[in-house]
């Protein structure tokens, strides 16, 4: 059975690592620290935490400010209120300058679960791949948000750091983490499947279902979702007779968006979208909302078998 | 400190050589606003000509005192003085708005002496609000000064930034109201009254100073003042006349956004002579 962790908790933790490493690294929050685990940080560095209260539009226009005198600006609230709440601060005080601030964001997607629609950001990625400069990493598991912790922190500029709610099971036998490469996760020539997040753990399943019915996926876990590794699915479409894209999050402009502009610029093939289609979430557990979404392995399993058949 | 009458009027000199400089940007351009940009000249040109530390051949001066624009709108002000100040060469100045100029239609980081941008309104009280807590983090000395608008300070982002820094004690912070009593679409009590405004700011725990903000005077002993603060961050409330210097100009709503035209800028020239 493979490790279950919060991705939060790893996200506390390896800011206390870099703490320790460099003092030039600040961290900020809007009233949900402990929820975003930030609040490890804060205990071991209380000067150089910063919590703002429920004013998010505030903290990250406080960020830019600190990242103009050098500091590295970590900022944490939930997804929904970070990217929809503070974009205008975004885009101008943090995107434009091009500052080293790193937006680390959870409670991201349906899997939020019974809090419902005003705390399920479907739309964040969107928001965060339209704005010029902006880094995003949608880390697949616990041991992978430690990697995107530590590649924004010492990659300059602004980095858009995705992470959920529910513990998630550790993804085995990955490639070695590296920022803007996808990882092949599965080898496979008949069909390919596109995952980023949560969404990584239905394919792997949906993947070993189709290997029984003689069907060979080719998996690939996009982590870096900006700037996206062309060459692999590139090499994808070439390869394989179709693409599914599933994610946790609308199918416009997210991940299966910057697959589809890829390939239809440059080899057009069939791309199956699995998101949220134009619709908001609502309340639920999370396994019962990725199924009310066709977000499950068996979803993702029916659409690879339509590229093939 | 006490000024002298003789400083005071080298000041009141430079103000106006700041005044003609924007009239001239601002006519070659064509478009950008001169009401505002000339409301705040005196409190600007006093804080770079006699109160900021700073450095314009060492931009990255760790010590330096910050000043943002948070009424980003009011940039010709802000390129005047750091021309004149040395930062880059004025005949830059008539290359304002152009396509591939240092001097954008807002702030930006190409400018030399620009560290953030501004013109998406209500956001520059948090960026110096950022800057105030990085000086205490390193346990610096230096000083943040902060413009803004009167009608941009109907943003509820400023008063985020406002409770957030009295919340964490930055006296190291000085805010500058431009109180001229006009926005865009017309005066601020018809469109959003501010007032009570001293009682706001004091409700949200700021020490404030309210001035004429066209008496260099009182501008001075004002930014004096905000240095012996303890404890607390300063706003000074000051009190101002949109288009001041150019008669035709002043109280006239229209000038918020209106650049002069050649005809115009000759007179406003003469007047500022």
């Amino acid at each position: 059975m493979a490790e279950m962790l919060y991705q939060r908790d790893i996200y506390g933790k390896t800011l206390v690592e870099l703490g320790k490493q460099n003092k030039d690294i600040v961290v900020l929050d809007a009233d949900l620290s402990s929820s975003t685990r930030t609040s490890i940080f804060a205990k071991e560095f209380p000067e150089r935490f910063f919590n703002f209260g429920v004013a998010e539009q505030n903290m990250m226009a406080t960020a830019a400010g600190l990242a103009s005198c050098d500091k590295i600006v970590f900022v944490s609230t939930f997804a929904m209120f970070a990217t929809g709440r503070a974009w205008d601060q975004i885009r101008n005080s943090i995107g434009y300058n091009n500052f080293n601030i790193k937006i680390v964001a959870s409670h991201a997607g349906l899997s939020v679960g019974p809090d419902g629609s005003s705390h399920q950001a479907l739309e964040d990625i969107a928001l965060m791949r339209v704005i010029p400069n902006m880094n995003i990493i949608v880390p697949c598991d616990g041991p992978q948000t430690r990697d995107a912790v530590i590649a924004a922190a010492n990659n300059p500029g602004p980095f858009y750091i995705r992470l959920g709610r529910p513990k998630v099971p550790s993804i085995e036998n990955k490639d070695e983490f590296k920022l803007g490469r996808a990882q092949v996760l599965t080898k496979g020539s008949d069909v390919t499947i596109i995952a980023c997040g949560i969404m990584v753990q239905e394919a792997l399943i949906a993947v070993n279902n189709l290997l029984s019915k003689g069907i060979k996926a080719r998996l690939i876990n996009i982590h870096t979702i900006r700037p996206l590794d062309s060459d692999t699915i590139l090499k994808a479409a070439k390869e394989t007779k179709g693409i599914v894209v599933c994610e946790e999050h609308t199918v416009i402009g997210g991940l299966a968006s910057g697959i589809d502009e890829i390939v239809a610029e440059n080899f057009p093939t069939k791309v199956i979208r699995l998101g949220i289609k134009n619709r908001f979430g609502q309340s639920g557990e999370p396994a019962d909302l990725l199924k009310e979404y066709n977000l499950t392995s068996s979803d993702i399993e029916k659409a690879a078998l339509s590229c093939v058949s | 400190m006490q000024y002298s009458d003789s400083q005071i009027k080298e000041l009141e000199e430079k103000a106006k050589q700041i005044r003609r400089l924007i009239i001239q940007m601002l006519a070659k351009a064509g478009s950008g606003h001169p009401g505002g940009s000339l409301s705040a000249a005196d409190l600007i040109t006093a804080l770079f000509f006699a109160v900021l530390r700073h450095n314009p051949k060492d931009l990255n001066w760790l010590e330096r005192d910050r000043f943002h624009m948070s009424k980003g709108h009011c940039c010709p002000l802000w390129y005047a003085v750091l021309a004149e100040a040395g930062y880059f060469s004025k005949d830059k100045l008539l290359t304002l708005r152009q396509l591939g100029s240092i001097l954008q239609g807002h702030p930006d980081r190409r400018t030399p002496g620009v560290d953030v941008a501004s013109g998406s309104l209500g956001q520059g009280l948090s960026v110096a609000l950022g800057i105030s807590l990085a000086a205490k983090i390193d346990k610096k000395d230096y000083r943040v000064y902060c413009l803004m608008g009167d009608g941009e300070i109907q943003e509820g982002n400023i008063w985020e930034a406002a409770m957030a820094a009295s919340h964490y004690k930055c006296n190291n912070l000085c805010g500058i109201v431009d109180y001229n009593g006009f926005q865009i679409d017309g005066k601020t009590k018809d469109i959003m009254e501010l007032e009570p405004l001293v009682a706001k700011w004091q409700a949200f725990g700021w020490h404030t100073i309210e001035i004429d903000g066209h008496s260099m005077r009182q501008i001075l002993d004002a930014y004096q003042e905000a240095k012996t603060i303890k404890g607390k961050p300063t706003v000074i409330i000051a009190h101002t006349i949109k288009g001041k210097g150019v008669s035709f100009m002043e109280n006239v709503v229209d000038f918020h956004g209106r650049a002069p035209t050649k005809e115009e800028a000759e007179k406003a020239l003469k007047e500022l002579a």
